[in-house]
This record gives C-alpha cells, structure tokens and sequence, in this order.
C-alpha cells in the first residue's frame, strides 16, 4: 500500500493501459470487429516498445540527470539479437524444405552452407561471421538480448563515468557511441548484412499457418505487458532511498559523494539497468517492424527519444509515456501522408516534408514554455504546484531539475 | 609532532599550488577523537582547501594526511570512501536535496549500507525512523519533516545540513562557515548543536565571524597564506603579534 501512495499514478497508469489493451483486442482483425487494420495495430504496439524505451530514458535523464543521446543504440541491438535468430530459423526452414524433394538426403554442412547463402548473398558472402554463432539458439539469442547491450553500457559507462564525464561532454560522447556502432554495422562486413539489416522478421518461424492478424495481437499483448513490467520496475527504482540518490545525483552529485555514495557506481546502474530495459524494448519493437538496419541507431534517434521525453514531461514516469505515445503516433500521422496538404496559393505544405519543422519547433516551445511538458496538465487534477524559487533550478548540476519541474 | 593514540586526523607537511599560486604551503594539523576546533583566517588563507584535501576533493602536491587509529593515508581515496571511512562535511553555503523532504534529505544521510544494490532494496526500519525523528529534534525540525527542504529558511537550510552530517555518525565533522548568514538565535542554536556534537566527536569549524568563534569556546587554528600561523586559545591567538598585524589589525 506504501508503494502505492508513493505512486499515486500506477493504479491509474495500470487501468488505463488494460482498458486500452482491451479496446485494441476488441477492435481487432484478429479478435474482435475489424474496426482497426493490423498494420494499425502493429503500430500501436510498437508505440508500447517506444513507450517503455522513453521509461528508460526518463530513469536516466529525468531521474538520475545524465542526458544520454545513446540509448537507441542498445535499443537496435536488442532488436538485432532477436532479429538474427528470427532469420536464421526461419531460413533454415525453407531451406530445409526446399532440399526435402532433393534425390539424396542433404548434409548438416549443406544446410548449413545454404542458409548462409540465403542470409549473406546480398553482402556477396555465404560463410556464417562469427557474431552468428548462436543464432541457431532461440534461448542464447534472448540471452544475448540482454547480455550484449548490458555489457556494452556497463563498459561504456564505467569508462565514463570513472572520469567524471557529464553534461554535454557526457551526451556527446553517448551520440560518438550510437554513431560508431551504425557506421560499424553499416559495413558489409559487419557480419549484419550493412546497410540491409535484417529483414523478414515479422515472419514467425514455423508460424506459416498463422495470419499476421493474430501474430500482430500477441505481439502487441507482448509489448503492453513488457511495458507494465518496466512502469513497475521503475516506479520501484525511484520510490526509495534509492530513487532519493539518483535525485540527488541529479540535482547535486558532489553533495552525494560527501554523503558516502559512491556516485559513479549509481550511475553505472541505472545506465546499465536501463540499457537493458532499452534492448528488451527493441527485441519486441523489431519483430513487429519486420525490419531492422543500421539507420534504426543513427544519432537522430537517441535525440528524438530525448524529444518525446522532454515534450511528455522529464521526472515522472507516465510523462514519458504520453511524450512517445503521443509524438511517434502523430509523426506516424503526419509522415504515413495521411495528413491533408495545405494549399496556400503561391506554396504547398506537405507534412511528410514539414513535420519534422514542426516538432522541432515544439520541443523548442515546451522547453522555454511549458517545462513540465504535456504531463503538467496531470497537475492542473491533482492540484501540484512548483515551488516559487525566482527562476533558481533544484541544484547545482547540469541535469538538475528546473523551478517549474519541481513539485512543492 | 608525533603521531600519537589521542590522534584522529594528522595533517602532515601538505602543499598544494594552483595554477603557481600557493594555496597550501607545507601545513600540519591534528585533531583528538573529541575535541572542537575553530580554523580562522583571512580570505585566501587556505581554510576551504585545507578542507578539500581532507575530504579528497583536492589531491596536495605533497604531504600526508593520516586518518583513525590505524593512520590510514586518505591521499588518493576517493571523496565517497573518505566519507565512508567517518568524515563528514558541511558546506559554506547550504547544500541540501532541495528537491526532497527533510525527512528524504535526514535518511538518505542516515548511516547504512552504501551499496547501490542494498540502497535498492533498503525499506527503513524502526531504528530509521527513530533515528531520522531524534535528529529531526536536535536541529528543531521535527515538524518540518514532510516539507521539501527547498522551502526551508536559510537557517533551517543550515541546520538541515548539519542534521545530515551527524546522521552519518561521523568521527570527524569538517564545518564551513556554519554561521554565514544567520540571525542572533540561529547562532546561538547553531553553538549548541556543534558543542553537543564535539563531545562525541571531533569537530572543526572554519569561520570568518570572531563572535561566533569566541562562543564555541575552543582551542584555534589561524591559518595565513597556506600555513598555520599560531594556535591556541582564542585569547591567546589574538594577542600574537603576527596574528594581529595579517588579520585581526586590518
């Protein structure tokens, strides 16, 4: 019961999710009247993944005060680890089938050698890298999910963090990272098929028989649960002394050092913790896109995850699930061209070619603005004020929560 | 000197240069386990750094600073694990979690396992809570203990900080200018809140303000440019003719 009071939103968060969990169900191809396409469905349930990755975000930029712009990376390499057991099961599949009707029975190294020419004769090679050598486990890929990611972001992070790297120096060496690793997998020899990713993932293997009306569902139950899951994890993270510390971190790290925290293993935590809620996020998100490539974790998209997080509220968590929801299904409104063009007589604007105009405008608008974002409408019901402090921030550091974020 | 076992902190021929400006020039120090102690000095005489280099945010160029029973060297450990090892320390301006509770701010100082793991699954216990609400008195805050120490009053602010520090049960407690800024009574509290302490523990207190130095009652340290330039009593010190010609007779 403590847990709830000191999260007054989960109960609220809990029931709205499960009652549009049902809605969508109801209203599927698969389950219900057909009133939304799958492709829509599939969409609604990549929002979940980028939901939980904004959670992730909000742990480590709105809690903890480190502006990561490199969390989309363990985002993709999540999708990647699933993403390489996904093809290779499914091509061995036809592969198999394919070499049944053959006059001789074929050999292990002969499937094998054909799955490799089905996956990489696109980058013009048939040998199987290294990186593949799991992938013909359904289990160590879903370990992988977790471990490849987690140890990225604790290496990475522990060399950060170890110098006493913040602030902007902190985001631009997170942007080098995520940029490093695309421009690695962008070559062919990546041992990832470069700039063709994975692809085809959409396609269960051994699940010919199922309408992607019903694959769509589930993963989309999938994705609301992984979602629950993260909102709980984090609402506990932040609920106690521990969320007291990374607050303080925040607002003023050399005052949690003088306190005995060992500052630098905080951080560590949280950003390994929370690579990891990033590459779950990713290994449900990827299957549901059916594709997966290097552009996925170019720089831009850390820094649109900044972006949904600042527009739907830094520091609370539903606030960055509003900020995702809301700002990737509008960018899926205006980008998909079902946006109205506006003829002004001398131009034309087209959305697919303005709306990233209009986003930046808005994030720089609710920066200066609206600080809170759009979860300070939540404030206008339960009656939360900001403290009146003549402009001061909450504490010394970069990250430090501002007057208007803060709660009286 | 020798080092001695009614030593806690022996500072020990320390130096430090910024930028060729000597802040610290070979300066010894040593304190008991229970003893209070006011450091003055003019602006720039090294009292902030000298506190820097005791906590490990400053690493000296050169000397020893020598800590406990066992005289560990705390040259070279980080500012956390100095804090673990019992010093604590108060800033000059007051540095509070504006952002939490009094009560957030007092637990979060409160001794227990720093682990980050453990602060996960910590959930306060009775002695917590019992031990939050006894600081809570002694620095006349129990009511305010809901309240976001952001609210508080400068003094408040003061006493806070200080709360915190005695919350981590330190053995030694470093204290800059705890004074600044307060009215009459709030000095007076203040007094009382660091003689209590020092009869437990050993406390230094750095302070600019002679009034309040004279009311702690208490052995003194002048520092002057980076090195000690007399100690003893304050009636004793003010009467030193250096004393009075860099500080006192400006």
């Amino acid at each position: 019961m403590d847990f709830i009071r000191k999260n007054p939103s989960l109960p609220v968060f809990i029931a709205g999710l499960a009652i549009f969990t049902l809605v969508v169900t109801f209203m599927s191809e698969a389950y219900g009247a057909g009133a939304l396409s799958t492709s829509f469905v599939k969409t609604l349930g990549k929002t979940l993944c980028l939901a939980l990755v904004a959670i992730a975000m909000d742990l480590v930029w709105g809690y903890t005060g480190i502006l990561s712009l490199g969390h989309f990376a363990f985002f993709g390499l999540g999708g990647y680890m699933i993403g390489m057991w996904l093809m290779y099961a499914r091509t061995k599949l036809i592969v198999v089938e394919s070499m049944a009707s053959a006059a001789l029975p074929p050999t292990p190294s002969e499937i094998s050698d054909a799955i490799g020419t089905q996956i990489f004769g696109v980058v013009g090679s048939s040998e199987f890298p290294l990186v593949w050598m799991f992938a013909h486990s359904f289990w160590a890929q879903i370990a992988l999910v977790v471990i490849v990611p987690g140890i990225l972001a604790l290496v990475f992070g522990w060399l950060a963090f170890r110098s006493r790297v913040t602030g902007v120096y902190l985001s631009i060496l997170t942007q080098a990272m995520t940029l490093a690793l695309s421009l690695y997998l962008f070559q062919n020899d990546s041992g990832l098929r470069g700039n063709n990713g994975l692809s085809g993932l959409q396609n269960l293997p051994g699940a010919d028989g199922i309408s992607q009306d019903y694959i769509s569902i589930w993963f989309f139950w999938a994705s609301a649960f992984a979602l629950l899951i993260t909102y709980l994890i984090a609402a506990f993270v932040v609920s106690g002394k521990f969320g007291s510390v990374i607050r303080g971190i925040r607002d003023d790290e050399a005052r949690v050092r003088f306190l005995g925290y060992s500052v630098e293993g905080f951080k560590l935590f949280v950003f390994a913790m929370t690579a990891v809620m990033a590459a779950i996020g990713g290994a449900l998100y990827y299957p549901q896109a059916g594709i997966i490539n290097p552009a996925e974790i170019a720089p831009i998209a850390s820094i649109y995850l900044a972006v949904w997080v600042a527009i739907g509220g830094r520091g609370r968590i539903y606030g960055a699930v509003i900020g995702a929801a809301f700002v990737s299904l509008v960018s899926t409104y205006f980008t998909g061209g079902q946006a109205p063009d506006i003829p002004l007589g001398f131009y034309t604007i087209k959305w697919v070619d303005w709306w990233l105009v209009l986003l930046g405008l808005s994030f720089v608008l609710v920066t200066l603005f609206a600080p809170k974002g759009i979860g300070g409408l939540f404030d206008l019901i339960t009656h939360r004020m900001s403290p009146k402090r003549g402009g001061a921030p909450l504490g010394p550091d970069d990250g430090s929560l501002r007057e208007q974020e803060a709660e009286k | 000197m020798t080092s001695n076992a009614s030593t806690l902190l022996e500072v020990s021929g320390i130096s430090v240069t910024f930028d060729g400006f000597k802040a610290i020039n070979n300066l010894s120090f040593e304190i008991g386990p229970a003893e209070l102690r006011a450091i003055i000095g003019p602006n720039g005489a090294g009292k902030t750094t000298f506190m820097d280099i005791v906590t490990g945010k400053t690493k000296p160029d050169e000397g020893k600073v020598l800590w406990g029973d066992l005289s560990r060297n705390l040259i070279g450990m980080n500012e956390a694990k100095i804090a673990r090892a019992g010093i604590g320390r108060k800033f000059q301006r007051p540095t509070v979690f504006e952002d939490q509770t009094v009560f957030e701010n007092l637990l979060m100082a409160v001794k227990n396992d720093r682990n980050p793991i453990a602060v996960l699954f910590f959930r306060p216990k009775a002695k917590d809570f019992a031990k939050v609400e006894e600081l809570a008195a002694e620095i006349g805050l129990s009511d305010q203990l809901e309240r976001k120490s952001g609210e508080l009053s400068h003094g408040q602010k003061q006493w806070l900080e200080i709360g915190m520090l005695l919350a981590q049960d330190p053995k030694l407690l470093l204290v800059d200018e705890p004074a600044a800024g307060m009215t009459l009574g709030e000095r007076e509290h203040t007094t009382d809140i660091l003689k209590e302490a020092a009869k437990t523990r050993a406390v230094v207190v750095v302070e600019h303000d002679m009034e309040f130095v004279r009311r702690l009652e208490c052995k003194v340290t002048v520092l002057h440019e980076g090195s000690v330039l007399a100690e003893g009593s304050l009636d004793h010190v003010t009467q030193n003719q250096d004393v009075i010609d860099v500080y006192l007779g400006r």
